[in-house]
C-alpha cells in the first residue's frame, strides 16, 4: 500500500467514481480497477464486486486476488428540515449515507440547524429533478404537508430509488396514496412507499423515530428478512 | 460527505504516515462462518502503538497488531489465518466459531 494509492482512492470517492482496490495475495501487489491495461478477467471480476458491493477474494488466472469495491456513497434525500430530520442526520452519516435535505421554508433549512449537511431550498419537484435519485438513493418525506411531500414522492416513484418512506399516520398515508393514485401511480408503484415510515420499535421521541427509519433503511439496503436475530416470535 | 468506516481507516493511515509514523494496514480478505467483521474491514496500526478500526470483535486484534509490527520492521506482507478456538484454550482465535484471513501490509 502506498500513500499515492490512498490518495487515488480518495480522489475517486470525491468524484463519485466507482473503483476497486485489487491486491494480489500474498505478495501484496496492488492496482485500481477498472483499468484498460489490466487483464480482462480481472476487470470483469472488479465489475462484479462493485455490483454486489461486497469485498471478496477470487482466484483469477492462477493467482489469488482480493478485490475491495469502493462505490460512491449511498444517498439519503430527506424532504422536510424538521426535528426528526435533525435526529436522522447523524445516524445516516454513521451508516454511510450522504444526506441532502430539501425544504423551501427558510426558517427550517438553516445551517445552524443542519451543520455540515447539504441543504437545498428549492421546491421539492425542482430539487428532485436536479438530484435525480438512482438505485443507490433513498427518499424520505417528513413534512406532513402534501404541497411538499407529494411532488417528492411522485418523483421518487418515477425513479429507481431503493427506499421510499413517508412520515405520517395510517389515515394520513391512505389519503396520500389516493392523491398519488390520481397522479397515475398504480398499486404496485404505491406499495414501494413505506408509510408510516420506519420499523415498529415503539418509537416515540425524534431520535427513536430516526432510529426506526434508519433501521428500515439498512434492512432494505441489505435485503434483510426482518425478525428477531434469535429467531423467537415477538411477545 | 460521509465515509464508509472501512474507507476512513485508509485516510487515517495516510494521515499518520504523513506525520512520520511507521504504519501497517490489516484487511479481512476472507471469512467463513459467523465471523464478526466482513471482508474489506480494515485496521491501521503504528509502530508507536496507535490503532484504528477493527478486523474482528476484538478477539484477534492483539495478534494482528503483533504481526503488523513485524511487517513494519521487515517490509514483508503476511496473510494470516485465524480459526476456531477451543473456548478453554488460551490460544488466539475466534470464540464465535468463525474463521478469517487477514492480510497485513506496510504503508510505504
Amino acid at each position: 500500500m502506498t500513500p499515492a494509492l490512498i490518495a487515488a482512492l480518495a480522489e475517486a470517492r470525491a468524484a463519485a467514481r466507482p473503483v476497486v482496490l485489487a491486491t494480489s495475495l500474498p505478495d501484496g501487489r496492488q492496482c485500481l480497477l477498472p483499468d484498460p491495461a489490466a487483464d480482462a478477467a480481472l476487470n470483469a471480476a472488479a465489475a462484479a464486486v462493485l455490483d454486489a458491493d461486497r469485498a471478496e477474494t477470487r482466484a483469477i488466472g492462477g493467482a489469488s486476488w482480493f478485490l475491495a469495491p469502493q462505490n460512491p456513497p449511498l444517498r439519503l434525500i430527506v424532504v422536510g428540515a424538521v426535528h426528526i430530520a435533525q435526529a436522522l442526520v447523524p445516524f445516516a452519516a454513521a451508516t454511510g449515507f450522504a444526506v441532502t435535505i430539501v425544504d423551501p421554508r427558510n426558517a427550517f433549512a438553516t445551517d445552524a440547524r443542519f451543520p455540515d449537511t447539504t441543504l437545498i431550498g428549492d421546491w421539492p419537484d425542482e430539487a428532485m429533478r436536479a438530484l435525480a435519485p438512482d438505485g443507490r438513493s433513498a427518499v424520505v418525506t417528513l413534512t406532513h404537508d402534501p404541497k411538499l411531500d407529494d411532488p417528492a414522492l411522485d418523483h421518487a416513484l418515477r425513479s429507481q430509488a431503493f427506499y421510499i418512506g413517508a412520515l405520517g399516520s395510517r389515515k394520513t398515508h391512505a389519503a396520500r396514496l389516493r392523491r398519488l393514485a390520481e397522479l397515475g401511480h398504480d398499486a404496485a408503484a404505491l406499495a414501494r412507499i413505506r408509510g408510516p415510515v420506519g420499523l415498529d420499535i415503539g418509537a416515540v421521541s425524534a431520535p427513536e423515530i430516526a432510529l426506526s427509519i434508519i433501521a428500515e433503511l439498512v434492512a432494505a439496503r441489505r435485503g434483510a428478512a426482518l425478525g428477531r436475530l434469535d429467531g423467537k416470535q415477538a411477545a | 460527505m460521509s465515509l464508509e468506516p472501512s474507507e476512513d481507516i485508509l485516510s487515517i493511515a495516510a494521515h499518520w504516515r504523513a506525520a512520520g509514523e511507521d504504519v501497517a494496514i490489516a484487511t479481512v480478505t476472507e471469512t467463513w462462518g459467523s465471523s464478526p467483521r466482513p471482508a474489506g474491514s480494515r485496521m491501521a496500526v503504528t509502530a508507536s502503538g496507535k490503532l484504528a478500526g477493527s478486523v474482528s470483535g476484538g478477539c484477534i486484534e492483539g495478534a494482528v497488531a503483533d504481526a503488523a509490527l513485524a511487517t513494519i520492521a521487515s517490509g514483508t506482507p503476511q496473510l494470516l489465518d485465524f480459526g476456531v478456538t477451543n473456548e478453554r484454550a488460551w490460544e488466539v482465535g475466534l470464540a464465535c466459531g468463525g474463521k478469517v484471513k487477514v492480510f497485513v501490509e506496510r504503508l510505504s
